[in-house]
């Protein structure tokens, strides 16, 4: 059992600095997920984690792989997508869904041609897929922040966030609050989309943000231990992905999100919420 | 007395078309009106543009309370009703402009949102999740939450569609203690009957205002008459408006 669940652990600084990068991202990662999935934008935060592609690769072109350089053009081109979608949504008769799409489309396929143009497949690779067991203090430093940042500003705009979910109406009715509080939700999404990026790569950051939090809509009906459930989901699939890597040789970032792909499936069989198991076996109904 | 709201030649409505048209009157200090109209007649309309959701086309509408004291509940509510969130959160929202951003709720808070719970005959549904109320029992849900809110000037639009008679007789008793209070409340309703019996003062809207008084005058055959014929369909293709009347600045 030691050596199977701890010693790849105790023996390999690499695989504990790839599991703290991991307790970092689902801290902050999960319970932003569980909002976009309740605000049905689970799809906005896919196309934002392409989006952020581009500049990261700006970011590659100029500096190399030097982690300030690629944080900072993600977290610029997360930006000027999310303003971009936006802007485009209200001022023309597109869907905010529809120019999204658009402007990610567009946005990988840029960040996979700059990328080229200065690296290699094995850089490409490295972009598109993440590097979770090479995650040096610099980047560490750089998740924990995030997921701080994330839990704070969460704290403060809790109220009208989950008002702005609920009731929309009534927020504006008694309060200006509602913009702003959109706006500081969606840079916690690019923030935590682009620390993702350093650890899952473009493709597969959205990943731990997502299937924990729809997994956990099987487990709760309440918001605050929905959120629970989903970071110690994401937490499961970066652990139980790990060790799946170390021993069978897989790639870590596809390895932790197939298992939380795993968690899932498991959720929507098992789960008590309005999952496959109320609906083929509900039990006998109770007194009225 | 005091105004509740007066309105001066206001005209509200969506893409320069009015909705509600040339407007003039003063709701009182701790009346309880009663809006009645055919439907498209701008009474929505007229409570959106009261609590400021709807800036006017033309004329003014002045409030003798500030925004903080106005409580709204829309006609059609926008509530995500699977959210996972109990009743007593979304009821305790009430409490936003007191408790705000990070305001604590403590001991006299959740007693007062108790007491508003058992009000509406809500108690035991605390802890139960908003998907799982019926449409009466989240009309009273919502009345709780206007019963936090504790604001002077109290609007609200069809309050009582698809409701059962004891649920409405349960609603008409809040209202009528707002009422005792002093409280100024105006409410859209279409059930002439209950206006009759409840509402000491109406407005008949049909766009413009056909009468405004005591209910038994305006809601005379006569009046009823007149606004059902002056609520036509927007004509796409209206001239300016000339109209000028003597409040017009």
């Amino acid at each position: 059992m030691h050596d199977l669940f701890i010693a790849p652990f105790a023996e390999f600084e690499f695989m504990r600095r790839a599991l703290v990068g991991m307790l970092a991202l689902s801290l902050g990662a999960a319970p932003i997920g569980v909002f976009l999935m309740l605000r049905r934008m689970s799809l906005t935060g896919d196309a934002m984690a392409h989006a952020i592609l581009p500049g990261a690769a700006l970011g590659f072109l100029v500096a190399g792989f030097n982690l300030f350089a690629m944080t900072l053009g993600g977290i610029a081109a997360g930006f000027a997508v999310a303003i971009g979608a936006g802007v485009v949504a209200r001022v023309t008769q597109l869907k905010e869904d529809a120019s999204l799409a658009a402007f990610y489309l567009v946005s990988l396929a840029l960040g996979v041609l700059i990328v080229s143009m200065r690296g290699s497949n094995i850089d490409l690779l490295h972009v598109l897929f993440g590097s979770v067991l090479a995650l040096d203090n610099a980047t560490l430093i750089l998740l924990a922040a995030f997921a701080t940042v994330t839990l704070l500003v969460l704290a403060v705009v809790w109220r009208p966030l989950v008002l702005e979910c609920v009731d929309p109406g009534f927020l504006r009715s008694v309060s200006r609050a509602g913009a702003p509080v959109h706006i500081a939700f969606m840079a916690l999404v690019v923030l935590n989309l682009v620390g993702g990026f350093h650890a899952l790569g473009t493709l597969l950051a959205v990943g731990i943000m997502m299937l924990p939090a729809i997994a956990a809509r099987f487990w709760a009906t309440d918001l605050t231990r929905m959120i629970a459930i989903a970071v110690a989901v994401a937490f499961a699939s970066g652990y139980g992905g790990l060790l799946l890597s170390y021993h069978l040789g897989a790639p870590s970032g596809p390895a932790i999100i197939l298992v939380a792909g795993v968690l899932y499936a498991a959720s929507l069989a098992l789960g008590p919420v309005g999952g496959l198991r109320r609906r083929f076996a509900p039990g006998r109904h109770l007194e009225a | 007395m005091k105004n509740a709201v007066r309105f001066r030649d206001l005209t509200l409505g969506y893409d320069r078309h009015p909705a509600v048209h040339h407007l003039n009157g003063e709701v009182a200090d701790g009346t309880l009106l009663a809006l009645v109209g055919p439907n498209g007649a701008g009474k929505s309309t007229l409570l959106k543009g009261i609590v400021g959701l709807l800036p006017p086309l033309a004329g003014t509408i002045e409030r003798g309370v500030p925004a903080s004291d106005v409580a709204y509940l829309p006609q059609i509510a926008e509530i995500d009703r699977s959210f996972p969130i109990a009743v007593y959160d979304l009821v305790a929202m009430g409490l936003w402009r007191k408790a705000g951003l990070l305001g604590r709720i403590g001991r006299n808070e959740r007693a007062t949102i108790g007491k508003a719970l058992a009000t509406v005959g809500l108690e035991g549904f605390e802890d139960r999740a908003i998907g799982t109320l019926s449409g009466g029992q989240m009309q009273r849900a919502l009345f709780a939450r206007l019963l936090l809110q504790d604001a002077r000037l109290i609007l609200l639009d069809e309050p009582f569609t698809s409701l059962d008679s004891g649920t409405v007789a349960d609603l008409l008793e809040l209202i009528r203690r707002w009422h005792v209070e002093e409280r100024t409340v105006i409410t859209v309703l279409h059930d002439y009957e209950i206006v009759r019996a409840r509402f000491p003062e109406a407005l008949l809207l049909a766009r413009s205002p056909v009468a405004w008084g005591p209910t038994a005058e305006v809601l005379k055959p006569e009046n009823l008459l007149r606004a059902r014929r002056m609520s036509e369909a927007f004509d796409d293709r209206a001239a300016v408006c000339e109209v000028h009347t003597e409040h017009a600045a």
